[in-house]
């Protein structure tokens, strides 16, 4: 096994064992905490394939966070108050069902990516960052002004979604579902990476004119790269909202979008692992250091810091070492 | 003989400064023709222009007689394009082997197979190994880009174009920096190349402008001033003293 593998399985194994060792201990809210972890560590994986693999520096992924959120809470909220959702003719009951939610969320943010990528994509560099900074902007507005599901004040669900065969209201269960998912989407992310679209995403990052010198469509690529990215990200966005049975414009936030880049960059871009590192960094910090001061970020930013100056790679950069 | 490439009338100014003024030329089947001139001739900028990455002010590029002006650069390349840079322009990151096996992936039109492994490709992989031998890189297979010598990037830049089996080469300097024995061998290598498909070779090295050329044009100001035999240009008194002055003692 590479050094890479086994700080990978290192890195994994530590989100496995703390609910685990939760469970033994009898403290669900440290397997609340890891849920949440491996929660924001699936939108980040999302992200990286735009960022890490495609070089795609987007400001605006709460978007499709919010999106997979808000997703869930409104198919949802029909369900639980019997009041048909009407598509044009088409009546629709809502669902409690989680693999329905799940593909709500990931078709809706898949689309809405299709869309503010095409419309992205025609710039690069800082106005690329700036255009998806707008239109996560825009749907944040959108959603606080948008009363039918709580405006402002978001939308609460009462009972957590269901999953067939499974008690999704245990805590280890649901840590469960959210961390098979978060295997998923890595092993999706590494296949992409290996598949020859992942080289011709990578080529297109490094270099834009041998990617074009070679015949590949940059502009297609890079697009079928992003909505990837917002679809899993999207998905990360349902569980997220039914971790804390409640959705609202925050989760559209460009604070969020800086959030789910900070997983990234401090576990490191272009690594696998990385967001998974990252997040799971972010969500002990935000739970050691949250209790000794409000400002807890401060030591974040000093880290975060430190990370681009020093350590490139990230987190798993510097333990696993070697270029990229 | 209809031209396998052709340039109509070219014309592209940059403000005031003119780097190409109707250029037409044309590169026929199975023969090298140079383009020589002076730095700042306009010789880089007309490649661009032909491989679509600066669009020409007037003027049309033609391929197989099919106008290809209105073309991405990228649909030019799959339509047999295949162009060297000056300054190498490759994935840094990737290795030498992977630079090759993507312009194979270019060329075959699959880099949208997302579930496949692209290094487990045979198809590809022999492709990349072929093109990598012909060029002499097999020993730095495996070397990441940006840990090779100047020389060996421009060798890989012809090495990737070969992957692309296109209609026509267009080559911007290659022999740049490549030091005596490495000019000789590319030099072998493009004499047989040639075959395969005709080249526009931009090249700064009149000694293997001289072996290599059936025709040369010389490019002066964005203008053409002449072409002909290397014979004819040896001897034309314009292009000595435009160009070829500076070069002999
Ligand atoms: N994008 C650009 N904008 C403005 N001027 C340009 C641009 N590209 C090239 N030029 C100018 O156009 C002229 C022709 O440049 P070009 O690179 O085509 O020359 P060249 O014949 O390839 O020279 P060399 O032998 O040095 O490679 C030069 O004066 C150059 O400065
Ligand atoms: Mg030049």
């Amino acid at each position: 096994m590479s050094r890479a593998a086994v700080v990978n399985a290192a890195i994994a194994l530590s989100i496995l064992a703390v609910p685990l060792y939760a469970l033994a201990a009898d403290e669900p809210f440290l397997i609340t905490l890891a849920t949440r972890a491996a929660i924001l560590a699936l939108a980040g994986v999302g992200l990286n394939i735009a960022l890490g693999q495609g070089g795609l520096v987007s400001l605006g992924h709460a978007a499709f966070f919010g999106i997979g959120g808000y997703a869930m809470g409104i198919v949802a909220f029909h369900a639980q108050s019997f009041t048909p959702l009407m598509i044009g003719p088409l009546e629709f009951q809502g669902s409690k069902s989680m693999p329905l939610i799940w593909l709500v969320a990931i078709l809706s943010s898949g689309a809405a990516a299709l869309v503010i990528g095409a419309l992205s994509l025609r710039t690069s560099g800082v106005y690329f960052i700036m255009i998806t900074l707008a239109f996560g902007q825009m749907l944040f507005y959108f959603a606080i002004s948008w009363p039918a599901y709580g405006g402002e004040d978001g939308l609460s669900i009462y009972v957590r979604n269901g999953f067939p065969g499974l008690n999704t209201l245990d805590p280890i269960q649901f840590f469960g579902i959210c961390f098979a998912l978060l295997g998923a989407a890595l092993w999706i992310s590494a296949r992409l990476a290996a598949s020859p679209f992942g080289l011709a995403l990578a080529a297109a990052r490094q270099s834009v004119a041998r990617a074009q010198a070679v015949g590949l469509n940059v502009p297609r690529i890079q697009l079928a790269a992003f909505t990837i990215s917002g679809m899993i990200t999207g998905l990360a966005g349902a569980l997220f909202a039914d971790l804390n049975r409640f959705v609202s414009p925050t989760m559209l936030s460009w604070q969020m979008s800086g959030e789910i880049m900070v997983f990234v960059i401090l576990g490191g871009t272009a690594r696998l692992f990385g967001p998974v590192a990252g997040a799971a960094l972010y969500v002990l910090l935000e739970h050691l250091l949250g209790g000794i001061s409000e400002f807890w970020q401060i030591y974040l930013g000093g880290l975060l810091l430190a990370v681009v100056l020093f350590a490139r790679g990230g987190l798993v950069g510097l333990l696993a070492g070697g270029a990229r | 003989m209809t031209p396998v490439l052709e340039t109509r009338a070219l014309c592209k100014t940059f403000g005031a400064l003119e780097a190409s003024r109707d250029v037409s030329l044309s590169v026929r089947p199975g023969e090298i023709h140079a383009l020589i001139g002076p730095n700042g001739a306009g010789k880089s900028t007309l490649i661009s222009q032909i491989c679509g990455t600066q669009p020409p002010d007037s003027g049309t590029v033609h391929l197989m007689g099919q106008d290809v002006t209105h073309l991405s650069a990228a649909a030019r390349a799959r339509a047999g394009l295949a162009r060297t840079f000056q300054i190498s322009a490759l994935a840094p990151e990737l290795s030498v082997l992977q630079n090759a096996v993507l312009g194979a992936l270019g060329a075959s039109g699959g880099s949208f197979r997302m579930a496949a492994r692209v290094m487990g490709d045979a198809a590809l992989l022999v492709e990349a190994d072929e093109a990598l031998d012909r060029v002499g890189l097999t020993a730095q297979r495996d070397t990441r880009v940006s840990d090779l010598s100047h020389a060996q990037r421009r060798l890989l830049e012809v090495a990737v174009a070969l992957t692309l089996r296109p209609k026509v080469f267009l080559m911007d300097e290659p022999m740049a920096g490549l030091g005596a024995d490495g000019s000789r061998a590319l030099t072998a290598l493009l004499a047989d190349l040639r075959n395969e498909a005709p080249i526009l070779l931009v090249e700064h090295d009149m000694d293997a402008v001289f072996v290599l050329a059936d025709r040369i044009s010389v490019l002066v100001y964005g203008r053409i001033i002449t072409t002909g035999s290397p014979r004819d240009i040896r001897a034309d008194a314009a292009v000595r003293e435009a160009y070829l002055g500076e070069e002999t003692p």
